[in-house]
Order: C-alpha cells, then structure tokens, then sequence
C-alpha cells in the first residue's frame, strides 16, 4: 500500500512540475509571442487563418467571442451528426476506414454522441468497438477531442483577458485562441503522449479486429484500431471518450500501471497548467498559485476519501464475514469492477481525477465503486468540476467561486469587493450566481424529472438508492461536461439521449454564456492600485475561504440529493439492508 | 421649546439615545413591523417576501385542518406542530421588519425634531424695494428677504447684503452663534434658523420641498433611501441563493419520493426557509440605515447612502492644511539668542515687544516667553508706547522709557539696526526659512537680541491618526497654499504622506482626476464656492456646514459642526457598515450547515429511508422537535443580531489581513458552529415544556 501511495504522489509531483512550465509556455504562445516551435508551426498558423479568412489582429468583444465560439460548435456538432448518420454509405467502405462495415448510428444516439462530442463530456452511450467505424472514430469524434479542449482553454483565456484589461473591453479573437491552443498546446503534447503510449504497448492500427483461437478452439475477434492517437488526447483534453467501451480499463487503451499514471498525468496537466496561466497573465503568479493550491487541496482531500472507502471495502460484505483485508498477495478493499493491475488506490485515484477534472475515462466501474467513492464522483461533477476542473472549464469555474468568496466575505475588510483590483459589482454578482444557477437547475431540475416520469424510472437496474445515484449520476455527469457514468443506467433509449443531451448543452454552452459575459463586465474596468487596506487573494487565509465557499455554496445544495442516494447507500450497507 | 430641541439634536449627536432601549422607539417600531407585512413593500426584499409567503401557506394548512378537524393538508404532521411553525415563521418576517423599523425610528426622532423647526415663517420679501409680508412656504428659488434681529430665516439663501450673527443651533445643535455675512464663503443661511442680531438681506436658493432641512428630513425619514450599489449587488446574490435553495427543496419532494417516502409541505417550507439567507435578507436594509444614523449621531449627514458606501471605500484622503492638520496659524516655537545675549534678556524683550500685537503669532510669542521664564510684564504700564505694525517699516514694538524694542523680519530688522545682522543671526534666520518656518528678528536700542522661530504647529496626536489611516490602507494628501518648502516641512512633521502645494482650486481639481485615472476614490472637505467643483468631483465630499451654498450643493455629505478631521471618521463609519454586511452575510451562509444536519435526518426519520437518523449528529429528541429547533433558531437569531446590525461590527485599523482573519474566525467558523449549539439548546427546550409534539 505504501508503494501505491508513493505513485499517487509521485503523480502529484510530475503534475505540479510540468505544469508550471506548460503554464508559462501558454502565457507566451496566447500572447503571441515567439517560441522556438515557431519555425514549425507558425506557416500551419497562418495558412489555417488564410483558409478561415480570419484576421488574427481583430480583436472581440464579449459578444463577439461568445458568438464565434457557438458557431464553430454548431458548425462542427452538425459535422459529426451527419458523418455518424453517413457511417457505412461514404465511398469505399468509408474510405477503407471501416473494416467491420458498420452501418449508420441511429439518430437518436448520433444525436447524443454528437453533442456529447462537441461539449467537450464525451457520454458514451454506445460501445464504440461494436458501433464506431475508424473514420468515424478518428475524423467524426476525435476532431472535437481537440476543438472541445481548445475552446475551453479559449474561454479561460478570454476570461484572464477580461480580468487582466484595463483599458479594453476586447477579449482577444476566438479563432486565434482555438488555433493557438490546438496548434501549440494539444498537438504536441498529443503526439509526445501517443508515442509514449505507443512504447508501452497502447494499440495503434488501421488494420481490420483480429481472429483468434482459444484454446477451446472457439473464435474471438479482438477489436483493435488506431487508439493510441486518440487516447492521448482523450486524457490530455479532459474529453474522457474512449474508442473501447471498456475505456481505460481495456488493457489496448492503457496497458499498464505506467499507462495508468500517465493517463492521469494528462488529464490534470492542462488544467493545472492554466492556473499557472492565470496568474502570470493577471501579473502575479501567487494569484494563480492561491486558486491551485485550493484545487489541489480539494483534489487530495476528494482522492484520499475515495482511496480509504475503496480500501476498506464493502461494509455488508465485511458485516458477512468476507476477509476484505490487505495482504501481500491480494490487493483487497472493494474490487469490484476494479482492473486487478490497478487495484483500489490507483481506482480510487483515477475515479476522483476524471471527476475532479471533466475527463470522465474510467479505469474501474464507476458503478461499482463504495457508495463513499460514488459520493466522491458526485460531489466533484455538482460542484462543477474546479478540483482542477476540466481544461480550461475548471479555472474559469472556480473564478466563478473566487468571484463569489471575494464578494462574500471581501466586504468584511471594510470595502466593497474587488477582484485584483476589478470593484464586484452587481453585474459580476448575477452573472456569476447565474452560472451557478445554470448548474443546479440541470442537475436536479432534470434527476426529479427522470424519477417522476416513467421513462426515467425505467433507467436504473439498481432499485433503492443506489438506482436513485445512477440518475443523479446520469445529469451531474452530463451537465458537468465529465461523461463518465454509473453504467447500471439504462442510458441508450430516447429519454436519457434527449435529456442527457440537453444537460450537456445547458452545462457547457449555457453556462458559457455568462461566464464571457463576465469576462467582458470584468474587461476594461479601472484598476484600483492594492493597498493594506485591500483583500488579498494570493494567501492560505483566501484559499481556505474559497474552499469554504465551494463546500457551502456549492456542494450544501445538493446535500438533500446525495443524503437519499450515496450517503443512504453506505448507511444502509453498514446495516445490512440490501436491496 | 427652543432649548428642548437643542437637548434633543445634542443627545442624538452623542448617541445618549440608544435606540433599543427607548421607549418612543421601540413602541412606534412594533407597529412599524405589522405594516411592514404588506407583500407590495415585502416584494422588495425577495428573501423575506419568500419567508412572507412560507407563512401564509403554513398558515393556510393549518387553518384548514383546524377547520376540517383532520389532518389532511398537515399529513403526518400534528396540527400543534403545524401551528408552531406557522406562528415562528410570522415571527421571522416581522422581526425582520421590526428591525428595518427600528433604525428607521432613530431618524424619524431626529426629523420630528428637525420638523419642528421648519414651522411656518412669514418672509420678508422684497420687490422692487418695497416689503411685503408672505408665508415662507411661498417663496420661490430668486426671491430677495430681508432678516433683522429676532427673524427666523424663511428658506435657503445667500446673504447678498449685510452681516449678522445667526443661532444656527436647530440644525447643528450647537448653541455659538456663527457669523454670517455677503460676499466670501460664509454667505450661506439656513432656512430654520435665527437671526441674532444685525440685518441681512438673503437671495433665496430652493424651492419650498427642497431646502436643506427639507433633504435632511427626507434623508432621516429614509423617504427617498434608495438601495447602494452594494447592497443591489448583495440583494442579486441573495436572490439567487433563495432561487437555488428554492430548486433544492422542489426537488427533494420527487426524490423522496422515489426513495417510497413523501415530505410535508409544512416540512419543506420550514426546510427552505432555514435554508435561504434570512439572517441578512432581514437585517440588510436595517444595516444601511443604522449606516446613515450612525453618521447622523457624528453630525454628518449623508445626502445619500452610496456616499456612506463609498466612504468604506476611498484610498486618497484630501485634506486641507489649515484646520485640520495645523491649528491654522504661526506661532512661536523656540528662542534662539544672538552671541553673547543671555536667553532671559531675549525672552523678555520679545514678550514687550509683542504686548500689544493681537495677532495669533504676537500672543503665542508672548505665551512661549512667560512659559520659558520671562517674568510677566504688565500691559500698558508707565511709560510704554506701542508702535504697531506697518507695512512700510514690516515691524512693530514698544518704547519704554528711553529704550525701543523692535521685532519684525529679517530685512527689516537689519535695516533698522544699520548693520548687517549677526553671522550666527542671519545663519539661524535662513535655517528657519528653510524649514519651512517665519523667522522674526528682534532687537533693542538698534541692536540684534536674537531670533523668534515662527511655525505651523501640526496639532497633537496627528501623527498617530495619520499613521493609523496608512494601517486602514488610505493615502492623506495635504493641500496648502503655502510655498513648497513650508509645506515639505509640515508635511514631514505631520507624517502625511503626500502633499500640494500652491494649492488653487483647478490644481485641486487636476489632483483629484489624476489619482481617479489611477483607480482611486478620493474624499474631501470643502467649504468655499472655489471648492465646489473638487467636490463634485471627489467620491466622498464633505462640505461643511458653515460653508457657502454652492460647496454644500456639490458634496454628498454634509458636517454640521464643520469639523474637517471629520473625515477620519467618515470613512471608518463607510468600513463599519460594509463589515456589518459582510460579517452577517457570511454568518447567514454558514449557518446553512448545521441547518442541513438538523433538518435532513429529522424529515426521514422513521421512514423507509430511516438510517438517515445517522446524520442526526446533534441527537435531536425527534423529527417535530428538530424541524422546530431550526426555524426557532433561524428567527431568533435575527432579533439577537438587530444589536449588532445598527451597532455595526466594530472596525479597528489592524490592515485588511488581519481584520478578514478575525472577522472569518467570528462570523464564518462561528457562523458554522453556533447553530449547532443554539439549535440543540432549542431543541432541549422546546422537548423539556412539551412543546415538540
């Protein structure tokens, strides 16, 4: 057990290093400054700003920005519908792209995938070696597996603009943001990461599944395809769809405890590495460093809930006489729908990374987890993912909460809230309130629709709480942008396609909305000059503020919910009432 | 009556009438909450409107079932129970408006008193010469009245002819009459008050409804309060945490259902309202009077309640010299003998020679002297001829007997002792200058004594105040007409941090943009016409009372005694109130907590979800007793905080971090704990006298 600790915290560490210098990497590249991959890829930069027709010294405002960003995801959600809805009918077999022959996705699903896809959550409602042709897999799906990831890392940015601008109301352009992102962020750590994948035996191919023989004689076709490009970025841009329905436990996406590691170290590099962003952009990294260290905090304390209750096994099993004890040859705790290479701790590791970011790839079932690891999942996604939070959408959340601490607690300091010297007004208030509105509105708005109507009911294969868990599960997921799931939902049939859709819609752009109209409150505000009579925001005393802020505001909201699904669950396994 | 009024305005200045304990305010005030209830005023507040509304649906139910004699509409609640929360909920809504009507009485005792004094008057008027004789209230804003002793002024005005001594006691309190004369910057009057003596002829300035006393009582009354920009941007965010508790308790009736229980309506309103900020949705508007009294207490009074906001907020304190930081005039601070002159020699020659100059800096002179031994002479003895002061010879002095004593400026002096003055003289004599100091030379029998060091004195104890406001984080900027050199001196001494000098009204006015371009609040005082348009444009202008019409116009506060170190005050009124709100905000939010944990368990607790009991981590007696607890909490802890909300939180200069520290220790780490223990002390009683059904 001690090893396993000093994995997770070896992870810890990488992430925190890397990330720094990432962190600063973005800072010259979104201020378009030179950097040595320039001789590479600054031409691709202006080729693909000829081939848009973009002028990449027009600036937005927040109008503007907000207006680009919904076009490009219209534009390219309806791309992918019509390719899914094409799958089997393009020229070629798909262009020999498609060695199974898979057939058109039915509308309904290619619905769902197509949003799911564009918003960044990747809900898999299909098993993807039995539905998904390459082309498909490769142009239809991962294409937003950056476009998703860079148009969250654009949103920040525009925000860090907004709070940093004191003269401007200009957000900078989003075509340039996207570009940049794509061009000198994602595609480079992806390849990078595909290759250190590929090293460790992560599947790469265009070849047709492969036949087998058992040694029972019997036949067994093993899908394979071109996945170590498509897992890099699926961890790397918190995107979290994996092309195996079995996603990171499937031992062709992530093959071994390295593997696993290194998953994680992707998921939590970028959206790390922003805070680092933020801070050098806003001209004091302490600022940025205050706002990491309470995701880091929450992080720790979420991962280490989930490790001891995964550890600690099931307690109705323990109360029938299991022996759910450690030794030296059996890692032990709850293993159910765990990987035996990985184990309760790097389970547990991995569930609440994917939910504290909005990856939501899974290396172990969700669904299987202690009702205390599935609180854990939970409470991450209804917070709105800020522990780091998804690739750019966890910063520009937990701004959200730094908005809210300042103006809660900044009064009592004898001024009226500011913000790095940005006054908090009434604006900033609503708009703030509103995302958070946004949230709990889809979250629970949507679970009591599900339980009240029949379609919803029929959803859950559990009944008593843990069936109540998966729906809540089922809209926390979709409206946090995670696309992980209690897979005991039902979740291909019209109600949870539509509704689910409809979560991550409202989650991702939805709550955009307000957060760049935020930004562009926040831009061109006068500064006013720091004193000793200010608030500070770069101290412990503020991080736990905020902590406090994103417990109470956040999470006490949903106390009613998770009371009579994860937390009634545990109750009544220690007393022995099953359903 | 006149005396009564002074007595009254005098103890609201000196805060003697705490309103919690006086009669004629409580009473007024618990009426004051009924009338409140009326849901077209409630509406505003949308916290309590929602609690208003809580009330009338427990009520409805219980009615109801009283009526019908079964409990349909309370489900599994017993009608006691139903009743309590009905009854507690009531309670909740009107100690909210009893608190809002408590401060509000404070002010509407200081209007009546302010009332009483606009009684009808007949104006003088004057047209074309001839007088007529018309009720005050029909003078109209370019009317001519005259006033001579006796005369209550009839409205608003500049003095356009003539000087008198006005008793302006029934706005400031203060029984001193002030000199009120045309022309300059003390030209203003105040309808109200009275003319003591002499006779004036006042222009008036307002229209009757919109004189001084008119805005005053209309302030105190809080008639025309309208909401700050804070307190909107709190209402919003207030709003909005009623509307996300609003979708957590919808909600949870389709979930319990689900898990094969059901909630009562009684139940989920108790639940919400314990849930959504009442504690500061009920105390906020109280908060913002209290405000504005507590500053009326001061003698301020605030034109409006964004400039008591804003004052919390200001970085730049502009403050004149004269006045506030110096008492305003030279005066002697040190001898310095010539070579060879005994100390007591020089002493007693500069007390003879300023014997009789009646100037502030002649008689410091002499003071000083006699401080450091001169013996006294007697003014005007035998043989003393005064020779004053004339601007040709720039000195004055005495004859006594056959010798001649002589003070006056360097030059002067050297010309008058038809020498060039002592080296060590005329060393000491640029010292001085360069200090920023007045060096005055004296001599007897056309021979040098030695010098009399002349300066501003910086008044005691400023240093200290300047050095505490650099600890509330605020910059002071001395502004003074004095020459550079003077003015680096005072500052240095008075340790202010910053400083203009050759100060005129558009240099002033350039400061002020400049330090507003860099993201600063700037407040000021001013009391001349030349100052009006800094005012208008400083965030906090103070104008003083006894300055002219239009600096009264410009500022959005106004100090009756017309003390500019007032200022200090202000600001620390403007924190107090802002740490009043954020202290009972945070309090209010963190109480949600143990709310949760009182709450949640209680409604599920014998239900197919019973194991829930688990999170009854208080151990409350039963579901009823602990749904009570909470709401007895929720609307007791408004009333014991209404102290607190027109007291304010205490401010004290100890720099933003650690006052944030202490403050989150109180209202947030005790805003977490204390409804844990208050709710379960309830809970012991309420289950003790039987009341938990």
């Amino acid at each position: 057990m001690v090893l396993d600790i000093i994995g997770v915290v070896v992870t810890w560490i990488a992430v925190a290093v890397a990330a720094w210098f990432l962190g600063l990497w973005m800072v010259k590249v979104f201020q378009g400054e030179r950097t040595f991959l320039h001789p590479v890829l600054r031409p691709a930069e202006r080729g693909a700003y000829r081939l848009m027709g973009i002028d990449e010294k027009s600036e937005q405002s927040w109008v503007g920005y907000t207006v680009s960003m919904l076009i490009v995801s219209f534009v390219s959600f309806l791309f992918t519908y019509v390719l899914l809805r094409l799958q089997g009918h393009l020229p070629f077999n798909d262009f020999g792209l498609n060695p199974q022959g898979f057939g058109p996705v039915a509308s309904d699903l290619a619905f769902n995938t197509a949003v799911s896809f564009t918003t960044n959550t990747n809900w898999q409602n299909y098993t993807g070696e039995q539905t998904m042709s390459y082309l498909s897999q490769m142009l239809a799906l991962v294409v937003h597996n950056f476009l998703s990831a860079a148009v969250g890392i654009a949103i920040a940015i525009a925000l860090f603009r907004g709070l940093a601008n004191k003269t401007t109301k200009s957000l900078g352009n989003f075509y340039v943001d996207v570009t940049r992102a794509t061009l000198y962020v994602l595609l480079p750590i992806s390849i990078l990461g595909a290759i250190i994948l590929v090293s460790q035996g992560t599947i790469q191919t265009i070849g047709p599944y492969v036949e087998a023989h058992t040694l029972e004689g019997a036949k067994q076709l093993i899908a394979v395809g071109p996945f170590a490009s498509q897992e890099a970025i699926k961890d790397l841009g918190n995107n979290g769809g994996g092309p195996f329905n079995a996603n990171s436990a499937h031992p062709f996406e992530n093959p071994n405890g390295f593997t696993n590691q290194f998953e994680l170290f992707l998921e939590l590099l970028i959206p790390f590495a922003l805070v680092v962003t933020f801070g050098k952009w806003v001209g004091r990294v302490r600022e940025g460093l205050a706002i990491g260290a309470a995701m880091a905090i929450l992080l720790v304390a979420f991962t280490v809930i989930a490790a001891i209750a995964e550890q600690s096994g099931n307690p109705a099993l323990s109360n029938a006489g299991a022996d759910q004890a450690r030794t030296a040859t059996q890692a032990a705790g709850n293993m159910e729908g765990k990987e035996v290479r990985f184990g309760p701790i790097y389970s547990a590791q991995f569930l609440a990374t994917t939910t504290g970011t909005s990856t939501g790839s899974v290396n172990s079932s969700h669904d299987s987890m202690t009702p205390v690891g599935g609180l854990v999942a939970l409470v991450q996604m209804q917070l709105g993912e800020i522990d780091p939070g998804g690739i750019g959408a966890g910063i520009y959340f937990m701004l959200v909460f730094v908005v809210l601490s300042v103006f809660i607690a900044g009064l009592m300091v004898g001024r009226t809230p500011e913000y790095l010297g940005k006054k908090i007004e009434s604006k900033e208030v609503r708009l703030a309130m509103l995302a958070i509105l946004i949230d709990v509105f889809s979250i629970l708005g949507l679970t009591a629709i599900a339980v009240l109507t029949k379609a919803g009911q029929a959803g859950p294969l559990n009944s008593g709480p843990h069936g109540f868990s998966e729906i809540l599960y089922q809209f926390s997921s979709a409206t946090a942008n995670n696309g992980s799931a209690f897979a005991g939902l039902t979740g291909n049939t019209l109600f949870y396609n539509t509704t689910g859709a409809a979560a991550m819609w409202i989650g991702r752009f939805l709550e955009h909305i307000p957060i760049l109209a935020m930004a562009g409150a926040l831009a061109g505000k006068k500064v006013v000059p720091a004193g000793s009579g200010t608030f500070a925001t770069d101290r412990p005393l503020f991080v736990g503020l905020l902590i406090g802020v994103v417990l109470i505001v956040g999470a006490l909201t949903f106390f009613p919910a998770l009371a009579l699904g994860p937390i009634l669950e545990q109750l009544q396994l220690a007393a022995g009432h099953l359903h | 009556m006149e005396d009564r009024q002074r007595q009254e305005r005098r103890n609201l200045r000196r805060g003697r009438t705490s309103s919690l304990t006086d009669r004629t305010i409580l009473l007024p005030a618990l009426g004051g909450a009924f009338t409140k209830l009326n849901p077209l005023r409630m509406v505003r507040n949308p916290v309590m409107f929602v609690v208003e509304v809580g009330s009338v649906i427990t009520t409805v139910v219980f009615m109801l079932d009283l009526f019908n004699g079964t409990p349909g509409f309370s489900g599994a609640n017993n009608q006691l129970f139903v009743g309590q929360i009905a009854a507690w909920l009531w309670l909740t809504v009107l100690f909210a408006n009893f608190a809002e009507a408590v401060a509000e009485g404070r002010g509407k005792a200081q209007a009546a008193a302010l009332r009483r004094t606009r009684s009808d008057t007949i104006a003088r008027r004057l047209v074309d010469g001839k007088e007529d004789r018309i009720p005050s209230t029909q003078l109209r804003k370019g009317d001519v009245v005259v006033c001579e002793v006796g005369d209550v002024i009839p409205g608003d005005g500049d003095v356009i002819e003539g000087i008198a001594s006005v008793d302006e006691s029934a706005i400031t309190g203060e029984s001193a009459p002030v000199i009120r004369e045309a022309g300059g910057d003390r030209s203003a009057v105040t309808g109200g008050t009275r003319v003591l003596s002499d006779r004036i002829v006042v222009q008036i300035t307002a229209n009757p409804g919109q004189t001084f006393l008119d805005r005053m009582i209309n302030l105190v009354e809080s008639a025309s309060r309208r909401k700050t920009p804070n307190e909107i941007a709190l209402n919003i965010l207030l709003a909005a945490l009623t509307i996300i508790f609003m979708v957590a308790t919808v909600t949870l009736q389709p979930f319990a259902i689900y898990a094969g229980t059901s909630v009562t309506i009684t139940v989920l309103i108790a639940l919400l309202v314990c849930l959504i900020p009442t504690t500061i949705g009920g105390l906020l508007s109280a908060i913002g009077i209290a405000g504005i009294d507590r500053l009326l207490q001061r003698n301020v009074v605030a034109l409006s309640g964004r400039a008591v906001e804003a004052a919390g907020d200001v970085d730049t304190l502009l403050l004149d010299k004269t006045g506030t930081i110096t008492y305003g005039n030279r005066q002697a601070s040190e001898f310095i003998p010539a070579p060879g002159v005994p100390m007591n020699r020089l002493l007693e020659a500069a007390e003879l020679a300023s014997l009789a100059d009646e100037t502030p800096e002649g008689k410091s002179i002499v003071a000083l002297a006699r401080r450091l031994g001169a013996a006294a002479a007697s003014n005007g003895g035998d043989g003393m001829t005064f020779v004053p002061f004339s601007a040709s010879t720039r000195m004055s002095g005495v004859d006594v007997d056959s010798h001649s004593i002589r003070k006056g400026a360097d030059d002067a002096m050297a010309r008058w002792s038809a020498n060039e003055l002592p080296a060590e003289v005329a060393e000491r004599v640029a010292m001085i200058g360069r200090s920023g100091g007045t060096p005055l030379v004296v001599g007897e029998d056309h021979v040098v004594l030695g010098t009399i060091h002349l300066k501003d004195i910086v008044k005691p104890g400023i240093r200290d105040r300047f050095a505490e406001l650099r600890r509330m984080g605020l910059r002071t900027v001395m502004i003074t007409g004095d020459n550079p050199l003077t003015a680096a001196a005072i500052a240095r001494e008075s340790g202010v941090d910053d400083f203009l000098a050759q100060a005129t009204p558009e240099r002033k006015l350039e400061l002020i943009k400049n330090e507003q371009g860099q993201g600063r609040m700037i407040a000021m005082t001013g009391d001349g016409t030349n100052d009006a348009p800094a005012l208008a444009q400083a965030d906090v202008a103070v104008a003083m009372n006894s300055g002219t019409q239009a600096a009264k116009e410009a500022g959005n506060l106004i100090d009756l005694d017309s003390d500019p170190t007032k200022l200090i005050e202000i600001v620390e009124a403007g924190k107090q109130m802002l740490i009043t709100r954020g202290a009972l905000t945070t309090f209010s939010i963190a109480n949600d907590v143990a709310k949760y944990f009182a709450i949640i368990p209680a409604i599920f607790i014998g239900t197919t979800v019973g194991e829930l009991k688990a999170l009854n981590v208080m151990q409350l007696h039963s579901s009823n007793s602990a749904v009570l607890a909470a709401v007895i909490f929720n609307a007791l802890i408004i009333i014991a905080l209404v102290p607190l909300a027109l007291r304010g939180v205490r401010y004290r200069p100890i720099g933003a971090a650690a006052l944030l520290r202490n403050n989150l220790l109180i209202y947030g780490i005790g805003g977490i704990i204390a409804p844990f223990i208050g709710i379960k002390l309830i809970d012991l009683i309420i289950t003790a006298i039987g009341l938990s059904a």
